[in-house]
């Protein structure tokens, strides 16, 4: 299956070289327009304005204008504007600068919460993306964030080390335990060709009850309390706050980073993603060349699955230190696809896709606070961008851009039809 | 159970799958086995219960009173172990004389494995056998739906992983329709096009746009959840009273039927869709099977190009043979608010979408066997119900945990090999 090729598909048909060379100006706007970018935000365009219709056909101001629509239609515009441009300024603000706060320090807090928020989507995305550029579905994020936490998190409570040490050891045993996870996946598919969608899906719930019975009577549970939860992190390896206390902005902000700098290295610089590469291109040819594909198949699960170990370790050592529960990963594995789809597989989109839905998680919030606009419509937004960036020629014909490839439009009626007519 | 004839069957067995066809010794089968055998031996005998396990038969509502079965709870586990072992020992002698352990061997094996299993789990309690298996139906009756409607959408060669999308949607739209019209009927009406038209996005866009059908199942699966999540609080909870009351089905007694032991109370004491349910599960077998339809169906999901040639219309065919396993779904889906719970909640279907998947594969993509699997692990966790009311000695965690586990190592292979319709999950491009 060939994951990354999905979103860009293209039904269009290479033409012959045009005979009149189209002016330079002309062509750059061809090129602006048939990209990958400007689908990319159209799509975001599109499903802002969907979501837009949902907010406006659900909100009771509007419900009560259209019913005397007739007698004063303006009232009716007028409430669709005020529910639709509410709901997405709330969004706004709540997400990068809030205008109402009187400092500058203040209006700019949301934006370090859409950071903190960013930053599990943009580990776990990098996880699902890399298992894309092999030719894998990972949608495991779940199973091995849970697995992750579980182990990171039992060395962060449980053990003592001094400060700095203990977090090192607590991120090492959590990505271990992702990919683990991982792993497992990756060994089923190369020993028994068992396919990675099923067994991903399928590891995910085993991941959550075992997790689950670990803080119900396990090593996770917190001595003394029946709530299936586990103790709280300890001091030592608690992430350090980068902008002091009053954000809640944390150094798993930079661990995101170095791992986006990590993947892009890995990917395109080392020997080891050449294979990766090779493989998700066509796994016939790599075999071909002499690279084994089943072993690439293993240490790319691996991989996958430790940089969503991270981005369970993540939430237990930087944005939930009160201790976790089973429902610790609240969505981030499957966001993860979303994201990394959105990212186009590349480290570096994945970065940014991964700070705009954070966005959308921090906005929705204070969407649904200040407007009472239920934080699902984020879901929604979310999961139209990526069905209409899968579908470049659905975009392009509602926004009637050229296809890439064809001629321009000038050119339309060419001689080989006139030629044919005759 | 070793009364097969060993000089004859060799050659014939082989030669009705493909003539030349060199058969590989595939130990995986044996080995699962003996895994089990091993802990079936270290559970009901090392650390056998002492006791008498009471396995009643009857309800107090039933015609015919059967008495209750009392078990000795070592000697009934002692007794299976041996048994287990015998039938793992039949599977070596298969293997190493190059056969295929067949289906029905690991059938039996499993089923009396669980038996085995309940005894050892009910020393010194009862169990209330047709309480157990009812409740088994009612847990796997969405999961059956879901598993037929992923036969049909697999066998046509698109890959379902939408089938929790379409559960939710179904479950939605019948709470809605039912309440607003106060007709369960209708609300069954709704959910099937409410299936139908989450079956149509996954159709269109992995068959006009050639959009990977694994992503558009994930992506439409959220993108559901978001929309109902959204609606339920937006418009269905501030006016619970008229949208979210739906009447339920009322349950119907077959006569005669219902007064069978044993599984008159458990098959035919029940509501409208579970015999929907029954018929849809003879149907799409038949239909597969034994009509035109299912031959061109089938035809499609195995080798498109092929179907093109002989004039069978590839995208058509798959896009109304989706939207139809929409329909099915959506059925499934209205299980949840009209047949069992009676009102939407968020989210309620809770990963019954991902397990219809897992039936069907384990199943084999073959309607009768996914419909086995499905009540297999529809028995798993409501085992686990059970055995939490009476004290279970294993967590109920692992109970649960049990039809993900078997899934795992159906796709591994360790059960039989499992092997999807071949153009499964691939775009037709016409050149």
């Amino acid at each position: 299956m060939s994951a990354t090729q999905g979103p860009t598909t293209e039904s269009g048909t290479p033409s012959s070289p045009a005979p009149e060379q189209p002016s330079r100006w002309n062509q750059a706007f061809r090129e602006i327009t048939t990209g990958n970018a400007i689908i990319s935000v159209l799509a975001v365009v599109l499903a802002l304005f969907v979501g837009g219709i949902m907010i406006a056909f659900t909100n009771e101001g509007v419900q009560e204008a259209a019913g005397y629509f007739f007698s004063r239609p303006g009232d009716l515009l007028r409430e669709v504007w005020y529910s639709v441009s509410g709901a997405y300024s709330a969004l706004f603000q709540g997400s990068v600068y809030n205008f109402r706060r009187p400092s500058f320090a203040a209006g700019i807090k949301p934006l370090t919460e859409t950071l903190t928020f960013a930053t599990p989507l943009i580990m776990a995305g990098l996880g699902v993306a890399l298992g894309f550029r092999v030719g894998m579905f990972n949608i495991g994020g779940r199973g091995q964030m849970l697995i992750a936490a579980a182990l990171g998190g039992w060395v962060g409570f449980a053990v003592d080390l001094p400060y700095g040490l203990h977090m090192v050891a607590a991120l090492v045993a959590g990505v271990l335990g992702g990919a683990l996870w991982g792993g497992i996946v990756g060994l089923l598919k190369a020993r028994t060709g068992a396919h990675e969608v099923i067994t991903t899906i399928m590891l995910n719930y085993v991941a959550f009850y075992l997790v689950s019975y670990l803080l119900r009577e396990g090593f996770l549970k917190t001595p003394g309390s029946n709530n299936p939860k586990s103790p709280a992190t300890k001091v030592t390896a608690v992430f350090p706050d980068l902008l002091g206390s009053t954000y809640s902005l944390h150094f798993g902000f930079i661990l995101a980073i170095a791992a986006t700098v990590f993947t892009w290295w890995l990917l395109s610089r080392s020997n080891l993603g050449f294979q990766f590469r090779a493989v998700g291109l066509n796994p016939h040819a790599a075999r071909v060349a002499g690279i084994s594909v089943k072993r690439i198949y293993v240490y790319a699960m691996l991989f996958s699955g430790g940089l969503i170990g991270l981005a369970g370790i993540n939430q237990v050592l930087g944005t939930t230190t009160s201790g976790f529960g089973a429902g610790l990963d609240s969505g981030i594995g499957f966001d993860a696809i979303t994201v990394a789809l959105l990212g186009r597989s590349k480290p570096w989109g994945v970065f940014a896709a991964g700070i705009l839905f954070g966005a959308f998680k921090a906005g929705g919030f204070s969407m649904q606070a200040a407007e009472g606009v239920p934080i699902d419509i984020v879901l929604v937004v979310q999961s139209l961008i990526v069905l209409f960036i899968a579908a470049p020629p659905l975009v392009r014909a509602i926004f009637r851009l050229p296809a890439p490839g064809s001629a321009p439009r000038r050119a339309l009626p060419n001689v080989s039809q006139e030629v044919a007519a005759q | 159970m070793s009364t097969v004839a060993p000089a004859v069957q060799p050659v014939s067995s082989t030669a009705d799958d493909r003539p030349d066809f060199k058969i590989v010794k595939s130990w995986k089968s044996p080995i699962a086995l003996a895994i089990f055998t091993v802990v079936a031996f270290a559970l009901f005998v090392a650390f056998g219960r002492e006791g008498v396990s009471t396995m009643r038969l009857s309800t107090s509502s039933d015609l015919i009173q059967l008495p209750d079965l009392l078990l000795p709870t070592r000697l009934t586990g002692i007794v299976i172990s041996v048994l287990l072992l015998v039938i793992t020992g039949v599977s070596v002698w298969l293997v190493q004389s190059r056969r295929q352990v067949p289906i029905w061997l690991i059938s039996v094996y499993a089923v009396l494995f669980l038996i085995g299993f309940l005894v050892w789990a009910a020393a010194g309690e009862s169990i209330p056998v047709p309480g157990l298996l009812f409740g088994s139906l009612s847990l796997a009756v969405p999961l059956i739906f879901g598993a037929l409607g992923g036969v049909i959408s697999e066998r046509v060669g698109v890959v379902n992983i939408a089938i929790e999308g379409q559960l939710l949607a179904g479950a939605f739209t019948s709470a809605m329709v039912a309440s607003l019209t106060n007709q369960p009927i209708l609300g069954l009406v709704a959910a099937m096009f409410a299936g139908v038209l989450v079956s149509m996005v996954l159709a269109s866009f992995s068959i006009k746009y050639f959009v990977d059908q694994v992503i558009v199942g994930v992506v439409l699966n959220v993108l559901v959840i978001g929309v109902t999540g959204f609606l339920y609080s937006q418009v269905m909870a501030p006016n619970a009273a008229l949208l979210n009351q739906p009447p339920r089905f009322e349950r119907i007694n077959i006569p005669l039927l219902s007064e069978i032991p044993i599984i008159g109370p458990v098959l035919f004491r029940q509501t409208l869709i579970v015999y929907i349910m029954y018929v849809a599960v003879a149907l799409v077998y038949y239909g597969i099977f034994h009509t035109r339809w299912g031959l061109r169906l089938r035809s499609v999901g195995e080798h498109p190009q092929a179907a093109d040639t002989v004039g069978i219309n590839v995208g058509r065919t798959r896009f109304w043979n989706v939207s139809l396993a929409g329909a099915i779904v959506g059925l499934g889906g209205a299980y949840f608010t009209l047949g069992s719970v009676g009102a939407f909640g968020k989210e309620m279907t809770a990963g019954a979408g991902f397990i219809a998947l897992a039936a069907v594969i384990f199943g084999r993509w073959d309607p009768i066997r996914a419909t086995l699997a499905a009540l297999l692990f529809g028995f798993a966790s409501n085992l686990q119900n059970v055995l939490s009311v009476i004290g279970s000695p294993v967590p109920s965690e692992f109970m649960l945990m049990l039809p993900y586990l078997i899934t795992i190592a159906a796709v591994a292979g360790f059960v039989g090999t499992s092997r999807g319709p071949a153009a499964s999950g691939k775009p037709y491009i016409k050149s």
